[in-house]
């Protein structure tokens, strides 16, 4: 492409949005709300899937040590734990602490008092990688020869790994919906703008102007559109978001959700932003133009 | 240089539009196309221009085989042809000067050369100073001269005037046809597609009566009183 060309494309493309003020306008509106609505099933997602992180290094498999065997020997079992699949750590609790802990929870310690720490048994605090794979690993860690029992509350994992899969799905599902629908919407609203400019192309058409010619400065245009839609959805999603999240977890109103900073995830969701936006405008405006050069 | 043999053109509906025409039109010919609504004109201007295909015969136009020609040549055809139209079809958004210029960039010239020959081909249709006007501010028969430059900008070989003076009065339709006749006489081969007799009559040019999709007469002046006859 001639640098003197690709100049008149993008002078053309540009001058195009000022021209067509209020179809550029609803252009950069439809995708901003689509983005928008993407973009608070995606983090309502990463924050589900955040949630349950947390819970994940909260959720422990307690494998317990046959009573026979000595301190020393229960101790020397962690080499073998620690080589279990999706293991991310192992800590010994002896019979002691176990019971310093046990007892440490009520506040009348006399209950307590004749008891011995034998009535407890030595016994290693497990973290898993995954928590989906919970189950697999309690099997895993009964198979070590030593292990006598491993507990975990699988009722709990099942729930929060069905509920980070139906969010995911559902977020999935939805993205695909919002970006097929902002496309519809997004050609439409370009084709009407190209409507009121189909004599304009007739013409140029009828001098011998060729469709890449035609076509690129409304490439250029959904180009534009779909980046300040991005950039305008990215404000207002961060704005939003952090509306949302001081309201709920501000003021220690509801202490146990923490939400994710948006910071966190700022990078991929402006990367995101700009892909669809872009795509959605140049892809739009690309399907609005194709009527219009078949003559 | 046109040459339409024994072109058929049936569209979908059925409607057969033109049944075995013959036209030949040389370098440098001025000719009328006459006739009455529904006759084929409107359909061999879009087989000139390329807008459709002839369903039998051969449509030859500035050496382009529109019979068999491939639709990414297209472009380079119609930069050799200039098109006016009865409702000018101006770029209201655009001045003068742009609505001329944009038909010289949509073939790629460059900007020295459109700021060259724009202000000269502006200045041979009379509209030197109304290069700044917008459409709106312009009369009937200054945007059909629009519409000549912008035919005219980028040096066509054949210009095709489809009733150009359908929207005009008559002194207006008479100054189109004369400029027409003008840029005929540098070279450029007119046909013009019109309903004005007293304008066909005073020209006297060579004349093309079609009907019902048939060629009835084709000569020098004169021959448009068969359908004052009918």
């Amino acid at each position: 492409m001639k640098s003197n060309r690709a100049a008149y494309y993008i002078k053309e493309g540009f001058v195009s949005i000022f021209t067509h003020g209020l179809m550029s306008f609803a252009s950069v509106c439809i995708i901003v709300a689509c983005l928008i609505i993407m973009g608070s099933f995606t983090l309502l997602a990463y924050n589900v899937s955040y949630i349950i992180g947390q819970f994940e290094n909260e959720n422990i498999v307690l494998a317990y040590v046959d009573e026979s065997l000595s301190e020393a020997v229960a101790r020397g079992l962690e080499t073998q734990i620690r080589a279990v699949p999706n293991v991310a750590s192992a800590a010994f609790v002896s019979r002691e602490e176990a019971m310093e802990s046990f007892v440490g929870k009520y506040e009348n310690k006399s209950l307590f008092e004749g008891i011995g720490a034998d009535v407890f048994r030595h016994r290693f605090v497990v973290y898993v990688k995954d928590i989906e794979l919970t189950a697999y690993t309690q099997s895993s860690l009964l198979g070590i020869a030593g292990i006598e029992e491993a507990s975990a509350n699988l009722s709990i994992t099942r729930g929060l790994v069905t509920m980070r899969n139906i969010v995911s799905g559902v977020t999935a599902v939805l993205a695909a919906v919002l970006l097929i629908i902002s496309l519809f919407i997004m050609s439409n609203t370009i084709r009407l703008g190209t409507f009121e400019r189909r004599d304009e192309i007739a013409i140029m058409k009828m001098v011998g102007a060729t469709n890449s010619f035609i076509r690129w400065p409304f490439i250029v245009e959904g180009f534009m559109l779909g980046t300040m839609g991005a950039l305008v959805a990215y404000i207002a999603q961060w704005l939003v978001y952090t509306l949302i999240t001081d309201r709920l977890t501000g003021g220690g109103r509801v202490s146990f959700i923490t939400a994710a900073p948006f910071q966190r995830m700022s990078a991929p969701i402006i990367v995101a932003f700009l892909a669809i936006g872009i795509l959605v405008g140049v892809v739009g405006s690309s399907m609005a133009i194709r009527k219009y050069l078949k003559v | 240089m046109v040459r339409m043999g024994d072109v058929f053109k049936e569209y979908e509906n059925g409607t057969k539009a033109l049944k075995g025409i013959n036209i030949f039109l040389d370098d440098g010919e001025f000719a009328f196309l006459v006739g009455p609504s529904g006759s084929g004109k409107t359909t061999i201007i879009k087989l000139l221009t390329g807008e459709i295909a002839p369903t039998d015969g051969e449509v030859l136009v500035n050496g382009f085989n529109l019979s068999s020609m491939r639709m990414g040549k297209m472009p380079h055809l119609r930069r050799t042809l200039g098109v006016i139209f009865q409702d000018f079809r101006l770029i209201a958004k655009k001045d003068v000067y742009e609505n001329v210029a944009f038909a010289m960039r949509a073939v790629g010239a460059g900007g020295r050369d459109i700021r060259k020959r724009v202000p000269y081909v502006l200045e041979l249709v009379g509209l030197g100073k109304k290069a700044r006007s917008y459409p709106q501010e312009l009369s009937g028969g200054e945007q059909q001269r629009v519409a000549v430059a912008r035919a005219l900008v980028n040096n066509p070989r054949l210009i095709i005037a489809d009733e150009p003076t359908g929207n005009l009065d008559p002194p207006r339709s008479l100054e189109i046809l004369m400029l027409l006749q003008k840029i005929n006489e540098l070279g450029t081969t007119v046909l013009v597609v019109t309903h004005e007799k007293t304008l066909v009559d005073r020209l006297s040019k060579r004349v093309i009566a079609i009907d019902g999709g048939r060629i009835i007469s084709d000569g020098m002046d004169g021959y448009y009183d068969y359908y004052e006859e009918q």
